[in-house]
């Protein structure tokens, strides 16, 4: 029983770790005082000038574009790239699965600086850019979450089907799709996740203008708080829970796929 | 579609990795080994040895390591509390901790920044209870701190994992067997874990290696980490040749570290991380 | 099953909503752009907006913190920028190098708004006047707390290195900001490039640093900072503090009597410009009497344009944040360029302060 308590208070006790900054920042996003402690009465104000600020609502939109167009290239790019391999002889596989490491490997500051070295070299800093970037960050986690999945598939229903005069295509739709769809689905989870919480790669490929809300608001945290940002905050908050909710009950074994050996 | 030809598939993923993987490494090696005027030197490795560059890097591994056993004393007893719960809704507890995760990583340092500046939200609290104020804003402790809270997730969702896949039979057999509560701990679970422990330490000690934005929003320019020399380096003194070699010994480093934590993985998979 | 179809047809939804949204900025995009990099908080964004519908071009914005980091991002070469804002002395080095054209003054029917008395001290950095617009001018100086501070403490540098104040002094993060007071102090000029002289002036710096003195080194944090009381005094620019100053009424502006730094921020157009009509248009408009007045009331800088300078009530016309007396300017220098190897000295002994 006393283990049992100190369980639950353990629990709490991380659970107010983890929330309590979030609560503070929901707290304050309705306080109509500039002041981080004072409470100056309630307030929508600061929600009405965070959909107002031009820079805010840019830097979101970015971020939308930028996190779903990255993630649909790379799961594509990734799927195949993992059926190809899934095909390879040991060797192949090896190579592959060895530069496919490199950006899980690198920190992000040394990706982001070498690709930027890159891009300075042969195009112009941009939107393009930053894509180009978050693709290749994001391709190995669809490989990774796909290439298990093609291993455990069973070869000789997708041949059986073929010896039974099914288009490739079509045995491939049939047969192996089915199989590996969830790895897919949690390989475009994963590459949504990481291309929206990057910054440092971001900080380094973008060119003038553009911003996700990363590199907006570290511009904007170094000179000094606006309130507007705590209503963005309360509102990706409350967005995340909800998608989440909606999205999947059994979103924590997803997202954890990545972690799996 | 024969074997062969599957594997073209992968032809697009090739060329994108020669253009944007290995292109950009050879760029930073290229860097990192020639002079501004393109002749071949080794004095960009060597400035890691410089004071300045030295003192950042000392930071950083120090800070990285605090940051990573923190990480794992906090997020071990949680794990094990969430594995063992047989409640319904046992993912959905797991989902409310890995919540904070989903939201900007910059937005979690803003509300650190309010919780500990000197007239913020814990220091009012505490002077209202008559207590005196901690100064930890622009110290290697609130960047510490805003590091913890960052990747804590990080580290939580790996050991869960590996703690979810020990089978209970297992665990009452040994303690049919005769084994203690402490014996069972060591023997079955620590040792079944380890794989979830390796991937954790993995995934919070590289970024909190790294990491420039954390030290520069909390630190307010008192803490100096080797990102934030080399940042500064790209983005302020136009030294991009001192910069990647800052960067091609930082990745000796991670990998360096990497290969030292993964010797104790006893499974010895091969990969790294994932 | 039906989960699953839920999970597709919501990542469905927001692929389209996504694609849609591309395709509004890609229609958009089209039309002539202006690509601007200006120091962070240094425009008021609505008089950006109102250009934008006069002349139908699309600004690109692109903020920066330090001079350091500007000549940096411009150097890179891989944005090219049709029009750039920054202080006196690297326009000076961009001069120097070639890399600035020549401004048509003729296309720029508001140029006469411009102050001669300003335009005189940019003789400075540019000679001519072929290269370059003043955009904002101001000094460098203390930003303290009146309560507790003394003006009388806050008319020299010696507060900033005074261990009484532990934890209660913001410098800049921007070295030669930093290394000004200290050379000063010093009693040398803050142009002084010997390097014996700015390795003295590290060891004040650093030995500012060890008594703990130093709370933060903050560029535009400052402001805010001390409008929260979390220090009693700062380095600061004129105009941060003019803001300041007008949040909370306890803070107080002072240029030390050792004497200190007057800047110019100018507006060039660098050789990288592709379309040097839109430039100049935009400088232009940038000099109309109520589009400075506007950028004035919002940074609080002191403007070189004549008419902002005219209409100010008595409050403002006696605040030395905003129009600082002819004595305390007299006693201020201008940054003179640095050479790359000089600049490179600075750059390693700042390294080395941080590093501490």
């Amino acid at each position: 029983m006393l283990k049992k308590c100190a369980s639950r208070i353990y629990l709490f006790l991380m659970f107010a770790f983890l929330y309590l900054p979030i609560l503070v920042l929901i707290v304050l996003s309705f306080n109509d005082s500039r002041s981080k402690v004072k409470w100056g009465g309630f307030t929508f104000k600061w929600y009405t000038g965070c959909f107002q600020d031009e820079k805010i609502m840019a830097a979101f939109v970015t971020t939308l574009q930028i996190t779903f167009l990255s993630a649909i290239i790379s799961t594509l790019i990734g799927t195949l790239a993992a059926i190809g391999i899934a095909a390879m002889k040991r060797k192949g596989q090896a190579i592959f699965l060895g530069a496919t490491n490199i950006p899980l490997l690198n920190a992000d500051i040394v990706t982001g600086i070498s690709m930027m070295l890159l891009f300075v070299k042969f195009m112009d800093l941009g939107f393009v850019t930053v894509l180009i970037a978050h693709i290749t960050f994001s391709i190995p986690y669809v490989i990774l979450n796909v290439l298990p999945r093609l291993k455990q598939a069973n070869i000789s229903t997708y041949e059986a089907a073929l010896d039974l005069g099914a288009s490739p295509l079509y045995a491939f739709y049939k047969v192996t799709w089915p199989e590996i769809r969830p790895g897919v689905l949690s390989g475009f989870m994963m590459a949504v996740t990481m291309s929206l919480d990057d910054f440092s790669i971001t900080y380094f490929t973008k060119g003038a203008g553009v911003n996700t809300l990363s590199t907006m608001l570290y511009t904007e945290l170094r000179k000094g708080i606006k309130p507007e940002l705590y209503a963005l905050s309360t509102i990706l908050f409350f967005a995340v829970l909800l998608l989440l909710l909606i999205g999947n009950v059994r979103p924590a074994k997803r997202s954890s796929e990545r972690f799996d050996k | 579609m024969s074997k062969f030809k599957q594997q073209f598939l992968s032809g697009p993923y090739l060329i994108w990795i020669i253009g944007f993987i290995l292109l950009p490494m050879a760029m930073i090696i290229y860097y990192a080994f020639t002079g501004s005027d393109g002749t071949p030197t080794l004095q960009y490795i060597a400035a890691i040895a410089d004071e300045t560059n030295r003192k950042a890097l000392g930071l950083s591994l120090w800070l990285g390591v605090i940051c990573t056993v923190i990480c794992l004393v906090l997020a071990y007893p949680l794990a094990m509390i969430l594995s063992n719960m047989h409640i319904k809704n046992q993912s959905f507890v797991v989902f409310i901790f890995m919540l904070p995760m989903w939201m900007n990583f910059m937005l979690r340092i803003l509300a650190w920044k309010l919780l500990l500046s000197k007239n913020g939200v814990i220091n009012s609290v505490l002077t209202g209870m008559g207590l005196s104020r901690i100064n930890i804003i622009n110290t290697p402790a609130a960047v510490v701190l805003g590091m913890v809270y960052d990747f804590f997730p990080f580290m939580l969702l790996p050991i869960y994992n590996a703690l979810t896949r020990i089978r209970e039979d297992w665990i009452e057999a040994a303690a049919d067997l005769g084994a203690g509560k402490i014996t069972i701990f060591f023997k079955i679970i620590l040792p079944l874990s380890l794989s979830g422990i390796i991937s954790g330490i993995v995934m919070v000690f590289v970024p909190s290696l790294t990491s420039f934005a954390i030290s520069q929003v909390l630190g307010g320019g008192h803490v100096l980490l080797i990102g934030n020399v080399i940042e500064q380096d790209f983005m302020q003194g136009m030294q991009w040749n001192a910069g990647s070699g800052l960067s091609f010994v930082l990745m000796i480093f991670v990998i360096a570290s990497m290969a030292l934590v993964n010797s104790f993985d006893k499974e010895g998979e091969g990969t790294v991380i994932c | 099953m039906k989960k699953r179809m839920l999970s597709t047809a919501l990542i469905l939804a927001l692929a389209a909503s996504c694609l849609s949204a591309c395709g509004n900025a890609g229609s958009s995009g089209k039309g002539e752009t202006l690509t601007v990099l200006n120091y962070g908080k240094y425009i008021d964004e609505d008089a950006l907006k109102e250009f934008e519908k006069e002349t139908g071009i699309t600004v690109k914005y692109e903020e920066y913190e330090s001079p350091e980091e500007m000549y940096t991002k411009y150097k890179a070469g891989s944005i090219d920028y049709d029009v750039i804002c920054s202080s006196e002395y690297m326009v000076e080095k961009l001069i120097k190098e070639g890399e600035v054209l020549s401004l048509d003054y003729e296309a720029m029917d508001n140029y006469k708004n411009l102050d001669p008395d300003i335009l005189a001290l940019s003789e400075a950095y540019d000679k001519d006047h072929t290269y370059s617009v003043p955009y904002f001018y101001g000094t460098l100086g203390l930003l303290y707390n009146k309560n507790e501070i003394s003006e009388e403490t806050a008319s020299s540098w010696d507060c900033l290195w005074d261990p009484t104040y532990e934890d209660e002094v913001i410098m800049e993060n921007s070295v030669r900001d930093t290394f000004a007071p200290a050379l000063i102090s010093l009693g040398y000029s803050l142009n002084d490039t010997d390097e014996s002289h700015l390795k003295e002036a590290l060891k004040i710096l650093k030995k500012q640093k060890e008594d703990k003195i130093v709370y933060g080194y903050y560029v535009d944090e400052t402001a805010d900072a001390m409008i929260g009381e979390e220090a009693k005094i700062a380095l600061c620019y004129s105009g941060e503090a003019a803001l300041a100053m007008d949040e909370n009424e306890n803070l107080a502006y002072s240029i030390p009597k050792e004497g200190s730094n007057l800047w110019i921020d100018s507006w060039f157009v660098p050789r990288s410009c592709t379309n040097q009509t839109n430039a100049l248009k935009f400088l232009n408009f940038l000099c109309r009497d109520e589009i400075a007045r506007k950028n004035f009331e919002y940074v609080e800088y002191s403007s070189p344009i004549t008419a902002v300078n005219e209409n100010q009530d008595e409050e403002m016309k006696n605040n030395a944040a905003i129009n600082p007396d002819k004595d305390a300017v007299k006693r201020c220098e201008i940054y003179t360029s640095l050479s790359d190897d000089e600049a490179s000295i600075y750059t390693k002994l700042w390294q080395e302060l941080l590093a501490q």
